[in-house]
């Protein structure tokens, strides 16, 4: 009964992980139809600005919380402001691009902090179930996995700056019309999914290996979760993230962890193949 | 130039190639001649991509899962058969398979280029991620230890045909490496100046077009991308016979990085322009390997950034308008007008 218990706490987090992985993703793609293949390393810098943080001094819920979004926050406006947007539009060159640029950073960082750095370690300590143990750090991420669902949601759908930005990824030329300049609110969008991206990295850097080449790992996850959620970017991702979430937790527990992800895969790609559009594209249509 | 002298010309260009590829090994230390092997092995890689990229308009962000397979399939059948000659069979054939498998689930799925882009990239992931689980007595393919993380060390290399007794010196190796770039550039250019080849570029320029004139763009695509699944498996089993050694790495993705990088910077659209590529920026990366001030992927990740943004067309086309420039200029002959684009043609004259 208890392994049921801690499989299913592994599912949870699981798919609280992957969600919070792929949501700053799901809104830079499926709003602004930009694949940004940098997406890997958007959560490792996030994941070092944690670890460089903490390790000067400072606590590390406000490394996590406040420093990483920030940092990747202001680097993806950077970035969108020399690079992508000269990329809007060119499908193939803003995926070119955005691979050239993963290499760039994971080079800089390479560089300046070597091949190795120190990890920080797993906050708030561990509970018992039965002969099983698991930590109340996994129960937190869910915990955030549900903020930041609910922050999407409240931003995207009763706030003027979600329905400005909405509206202007719908229709650029009439939100223009109406007054809004579209490079701005573009420019704000992809820093604010690059600030998710950022959140992601400082929650998942206590419970992973940091290296500079650690965002090969999970851009290929966060892209077939976000594929295979299509277009609506919270219950597309929300859905997708909970399918290959759950079978990547349990084909790993009745496998090996390699073997799940390769059951993952598979499972996308089929998915791919009979929806096209993503789950969403066929059952949450037009909506969030 | 009428059509006879481009082809005189093209064919005075090879016969000056065969005699540079035969001059090599006596001109050259060995050292050199076995980096110009793995180069060679290299650019025929850059030419599986260069065909289904600039040819096919297919492009895979996972070419090296087939490059990949084609070196574990020669290292497999290799230390199975005692033989090279079955295991290069095999190193074309598995790629060309596993390229009919996964192209059948995409191109008749009409998955979309970014969609495609992803599932090559996941792919490549996923035969990265399983050749490194491999380690351990239990994973072998017959007498093939897989070796997990570490690779499979001491592959037999190329020998004789059929007969193992007499396996090839590293100067034999360059020249049947050099001979496949070769040869598989000469394949390619039949093949594109055939009717297949016209069709290829007929789906790549525009599908609906092209299936309303009765083709099958899913299919003529699952054949491209065979070819180059095929053309890959070659580059892995060129790759093994230079090492005689294969790892994980083979699958990794900084080496699909490294392809994309080669055709885009060589010229998409050419054959010759990937193979410069691949040279050009195999010789960087072995130059920068060898020091410790910058960062490989750092410069890598520099020049696709540089290329993608400012010379798009990269290096070959670059310096063919260049060269047409400078011939015109050196006739004072005014320059061919070029067609009338549609944006030259004033609004609303539809």
């Amino acid at each position: 009964m208890d392994i049921y218990l801690i499989l299913g706490l592994n599912v949870l987090n699981g798919v609280a992980s992957l969600f919070l992985l792929c949501v700053g993703l799901a809104i830079i793609f499926g709003m602004m139809k930009i694949v940004n293949l940098a997406h890997g390393e958007f959560i490792m810098l996030g994941a070092y600005a944690t670890v460089v943080a903490t390790n000067a001094g400072v606590n590390i819920w406000i490394s996590m919380l406040v420093i990483s979004p920030l940092f990747v926050g202001l680097v993806g406006l950077v970035i969108e402001r020399f690079l992508i947007r000269y990329l809007y539009g060119r499908l193939v060159d803003s995926m070119l691009a955005t691979w050239g640029l993963s290499l760039l950073i994971t080079g800089i960082v390479t560089t300046i902090f070597g091949n190795t750095i120190k990890g920080v370690q797993t906050p708030l300590g561990g509970f018992q179930v039965g002969g099983y143990s698991s930590s109340y750090y996994n129960l937190f991420i869910f915990a955030m996995a549900l903020v930041v669902i609910a922050i999407v949601l409240v931003v995207m759908r009763y706030t003027r700056l979600g329905l400005i930005a909405r509206a202007t990824m719908q229709n650029p030329g009439m939100s223009a019309a109406l007054g809004i300049n579209p490079d701005r609110v573009y420019m704000l969008t992809f820093a604010a999914g690059a600030a998710l991206t950022g959140l992601a990295g400082g929650l998942i850097a206590p419970v992973s290996g940091i290296t500079p080449g650690m965002g090969a790992a999970y851009v290929a996850k966060a892209f077939i979760t976000v594929v295979g959620g299509g277009t609506a970017i919270l219950s597309g991702s929300l859905a997708a993230s909970s399918l290959f979430g759950s079978i990547d937790q349990i084909g790993s527990y009745l496998t090996t962890p390699v073997y799940g992800q390769v059951i993952v895969f598979t499972t996308a790609i089929i998915l791919i193949r009979l929806l096209p559009q993503g789950i969403s594209g066929r059952f949450f249509k037009g909506q969030l | 130039m009428t059509k006879n002298t481009a082809l005189l010309a093209q064919l005075a260009a090879l016969v000056v190639v065969i005699v540079l590829i035969a001059l090599v090994p006596g001109y050259f230390e060995i050292f050199t001649v076995m980096q110009l092997t793995l180069f060679a092995s290299m650019a025929v890689l850059a030419l599986s991509l260069a065909f289904i990229w600039g040819f096919g308009g297919i492009l895979s962000f996972g070419q090296t899962a087939f490059f990949g397979l084609g070196a574990y399939a020669y290292a497999v059948a290799a230390i199975n058969f005692q033989d090279s000659t079955p295991a290069i069979a095999c190193a074309i054939l598995v790629p060309a398979l596993f390229a009919v498998a996964l192209g059948y689930f995409t191109f008749y799925g009409r998955i979309s280029d970014v969609y495609f882009g992803v599932i090559t990239l996941t792919v490549t992931l996923i035969l990265f991620n399983v050749a490194n689980s491999t380690s351990g007595q239990e994973y072998h393919i017959g007498d093939a230890q897989l070796g997990g993380f570490n690779g499979m060390p001491a592959v037999p290399t190329f020998n004789a045909p059929f007969d193992p007794s007499t396996p090839l010196y590293p100067e034999q190796g360059w020249y049947v490496t050099a001979g496949a770039l070769v040869a598989v550039y000469i394949l390619l250019r039949v093949l594109l100046a055939g009717r297949f080849g016209r069709i290829v570029v007929a789906v790549k320029e525009n599908e609906t077009r092209a299936s309303l004139l009765g083709y099958d763009p899913r299919l003529i695509k699952l054949v491209a991308f065979t070819i180059g699944g095929a053309i890959a498996g070659l580059a892995g089993a060129l790759y093994v016979n230079w090492g005689a050694f294969i790892s994980p790495n083979a699958f990794s993705l900084s080496l699909s990085a490294e392809i994309i990088i080669w055709v885009t910077v060589g010229g998409l659209g050419t054959l010759i322009g990937p193979v410069i590529g691949a040279v050009l920026i195999e010789y960087i990366v072995s130059s920068i390997g060898s020091q410790q001030v910058v960062n490989a992927n750092l410069v890598l990740g520099a020049v696709l950034l540089f290329f993608v943004l400012l010379l798009r067309r990269g290096l070959v086309p670059s310096l063919q308008l260049v060269v047409v420039e400078l011939w015109h200029r050196a006739r004072r002959a005014p320059r061919p007008k070029a067609e009338p684009s549609a944006a030259a043609t004033p609004a609303g004259s539809k």
